[in-house]
């Protein structure tokens, strides 16, 4: 094992992995987000608005990101549309993402039995006081564990993102072995680069998910 | 003016060797799940056992497995166990590896839970009802465990097929190179093509998919009980 | 009854499930300081007739006055009705991630916006008359069916309500709990509070009630007061039913 190597080339990942994670808490922000009006879309089952999130949910949760990316960097130019390879991995991220949050969040709302509703709204609460105190922070606290895995899983998918011409970890890693041969040790710091990206959050998710377990939810 | 693009589908038997080119990707992930089924029970029966080096080893497995991202798997049996081995491992040998590897610990470590939980709460009652221990397995555990198995499968199948687009990045000539290298072949009589193509190779990708996935929900809910 | 005490008056309720009516004429009136126990066979609508009056079903024709207003022709906002109309369920439905207090608490303060010190100190008065003081501050998981339902009833007094609503909410209890639940209510009644009562507890119906309801089918079968009631019933299906509460000795 070439330590001289490892040494020399540490700071590459480094930037490589700082890369994937800015571009992936980006992604993971807008999925939460896009997640969260589509969930309120099928709880509330606005009309036309439900439709249009099931057959995207189900669109983006059958397709591979790698394959959305491939459209979103070569295709669309053909008609115009220039995205830069950082935007078109963050709408990728959030497309793709924007399906796994919604499912969780909706089935974080649906948890709720509708007995909680009433009985808040027989104490007087208007329905939007209702989802505020009482249902919204719930229904967060059970979509905790599933939200957490939705992360963990789309960090894993920003694996792809050297196919539209981004320097990440697997672009580095490749290079290396390209240029140098020193095939073990640029798996190696590939390896360490991922773990110490994924470690924290799996660890932190099992105890979130240990936690709320604790605490019960759901009389 | 857009009739222009799609035409390129149709030009040749470009279609054809894009349909080849996915069908490279479902043999590899059929293949991978039908022997994780096997490898992955066998899996499970082992981690039943209470051998702690045993249980170290396996749990490492599936955790490292989990943990990685699939490309990171790819790579490493692709690049890594050819370099140190001196095997030359193709890109679709080292796809089935790393699938198969994914596959089993998923299903190992779905019927290793299941053999834990179900014995206890069916046992008594089939000991109740005065079976013997080998007829409340084949009777009792072995349905159920299949009942959990089969969804599971069927999902896993989904994902595989999704992932296996990965091998594009170890040089596979899978759906998305045949479509680069048409791409590249008629870039003058065909400039927009990239668009139509890559279009198709989404909505390839969702039916490849999708009815399995409804296929998994139908099977789910008929099996509530 | 004078016209100045009725509190809340029904006129020809009818409330339609599926394609079956579950309530299919029903009138009443509630005066002030009346405690009304509403009994009948599972079905028959005495927990709908509830909901209905609180908002929480919708009815098909008929009327609802509260205070001589009516609560049902969609003038009023339900938010501000069910301040005057506070509800216990057979599921206590307290809010399992909010510590006693807090649940107690959401409704005055966030609903009639009452300063928190005052809020909490009616709050701990009421939960020392239910003997709960001391678990203020403990989550409902912590706590006993039956004293669950006891912070559910203190929940909805101290919104200060004009009617209280019992919706069988002895029936998922424990009996070594139900006793516990019933000397609140029977305590409320004594007090003078408006009360409406759905229960199978047939010794407590015939302690509390001031008069009792007849509910079979979706409409109301006889009225009377517990003593008439229950001794000497008038038709035939209040008798059956009583009859199935007592057993003849072999």
């Amino acid at each position: 094992m070439d330590i001289g190597f490892i040494t020399k080339y540490v700071p590459l990942y480094i930037e490589a992995a700082k890369l994937t994670l800015r571009l992936g808490v980006i992604g993971i922000l807008l999925s939460l987000a896009v997640g969260l009006v589509c969930s309120l879309a099928l709880y509330y089952r606005v009309p036309v608005l439900r439709r249009l999130v099931s057959a995207y949910i189900e669109l983006s949760r059958n397709t591979p990101l790698l394959v959305q990316l491939f459209f979103l960097y070569f295709g669309l130019p053909k008609v115009g549309i220039r995205i830069s390879s950082e935007a078109c991995a963050i709408i990728g991220l959030a497309f793709l993402g924007g399906s796994y949050m919604a499912e969780t969040f909706r089935s974080g709302l649906e948890a709720i039995e509708k007995s909680q509703m009433e009985s808040a709204l027989s104490v007087g609460l208007t329905h939007a006081q209702v989802m505020r105190y009482v249902i919204f922070p719930q229904a967060l606290a059970i979509s905790v564990p599933g939200l957490c895995a939705n992360m963990i899983f789309l960090i894993k998918e920003t694996s792809v993102f050297s196919v539209v011409a981004l320097p990440d970890l697997m672009y580095v890693a490749k290079d290396l072995i390209g240029l140098y041969y020193k095939t073990d040790e640029a798996l190696l710091m590939l390896v360490i680069a991922y773990l110490i990206l994924l470690l924290p959050i799996s660890i932190l998710a099992a105890v979130l998910e240990r936690r709320l377990r604790y605490a019960g939810f759901g009389n | 003016m857009q009739d222009l693009g799609i035409r390129v589908l149709f030009m040749g038997n470009n279609f054809i060797r894009l349909l080849g080119g996915l069908w490279i990707t479902l043999k590899i992930s059929l293949l991978a799940v039908a022997l994780s089924v096997v490898l992955g029970t066998l899996l499970g029966v082992v981690m039943t056992i209470k051998h702690p080096v045993i249980k170290a080893i396996t749990k490492f497995y599936l955790e490292f497995i989990r943990i990685m991202p699939q490309l990171v798997l790819l790579f490493l049996v692709y690049f890594g166990l050819t370099k140190s081995f001196g095997i030359n491992l193709s890109g679709q040998v080292s796809a089935v590896i790393v699938f198969t590897l994914w596959g089993t610990a998923e299903m190992g470590d779905l019927v290793r839970g299941a053999l834990i939980s179900i014995p206890a709460h069916q046992y008594e009652s089939g000991a109740a009802l005065g079976l013997t221990k080998g007829q409340i397995f084949l009777y009792i555990v072995i349905p159920q465990t299949l009942r959990r198995l089969i969804p599971l499968a069927i999902n896993l199948t989904t994902r595989m097929i999704k992932t296996t687009s990965l091998i594009v990045m170890i040089g596979v000539v899978e759906v998305l190179k045949v479509a680069q290298q048409i791409i590249e072949a008629n870039r003058y009589t065909v400039p927009d093509a990239a668009l139509w193509i890559y279009g198709t190779i989404f909505f390839l990708y969702f039916l490849a998919c999708w009815p399995i996935s409804l296929l998994a929900s139908w099977l789910e809910k008929r099996w509530k009980n | 009854m004078s016209e100045e005490t009725i509190l809340l008056e029904v006129r020809h309720l009818r409330k339609d499930y599926g394609n079956g009516a579950v309530l299919k004429d029903v009138s009443l009136k509630l005066e002030k300081g009346e405690v009304l126990v509403l009994i009948g066979p599972s079905g028959c609508g005495k927990s709908t007739f509830l909901r209905c009056i609180n908002g929480l079903e919708p009815i098909q024709s008929g009327e609802i006055l509260l205070d001589g207003l009516s609560i049902t022709d969609g003038t009023a906002k339900w938010s501000e009705v069910r301040q005057k109309i506070g509800m216990v369920f057979q599921s206590y439905e307290l809010f399992p991630h909010m510590t006693v207090l807090d649940n107690i608490l959401l409704g005055p303060m966030k609903v009639q916006k009452r300063n928190r010190k005052e809020a909490e100190a009616d709050a701990c008065q009421l939960l020392e008359r239910v003997g709960l003081l001391d678990k203020k501050d403990v989550y409902p998981r912590q706590l006993s069916g039956g004293q669950k339902q006891r912070v559910a009833i203190v929940r909805a007094l101290i919104m200060k309500p004009e009617i209280m609503l019992f919706d069988e909410v002895t029936a998922a209890l424990d009996p070594e709990m139900v006793r516990e639940v019933l000397d609140v209510m029977m305590e409320l009644a004594a007090g003078g509070s408006t009360m409406m009562i759905v229960t199978h507890e047939m010794q407590f119906a015939r302690a509390a009630a001031d008069r009792v309801i007849f509910l079979d089918g979706g409409e109301i079968v006889e009225t009377g007061t517990p003593d008439a009631f229950f001794d000497k019933p008038k038709t035939d299906r209040a008798q059956r039913f009583l009859n199935t509460f007592t057993f003849e000795k072999k």
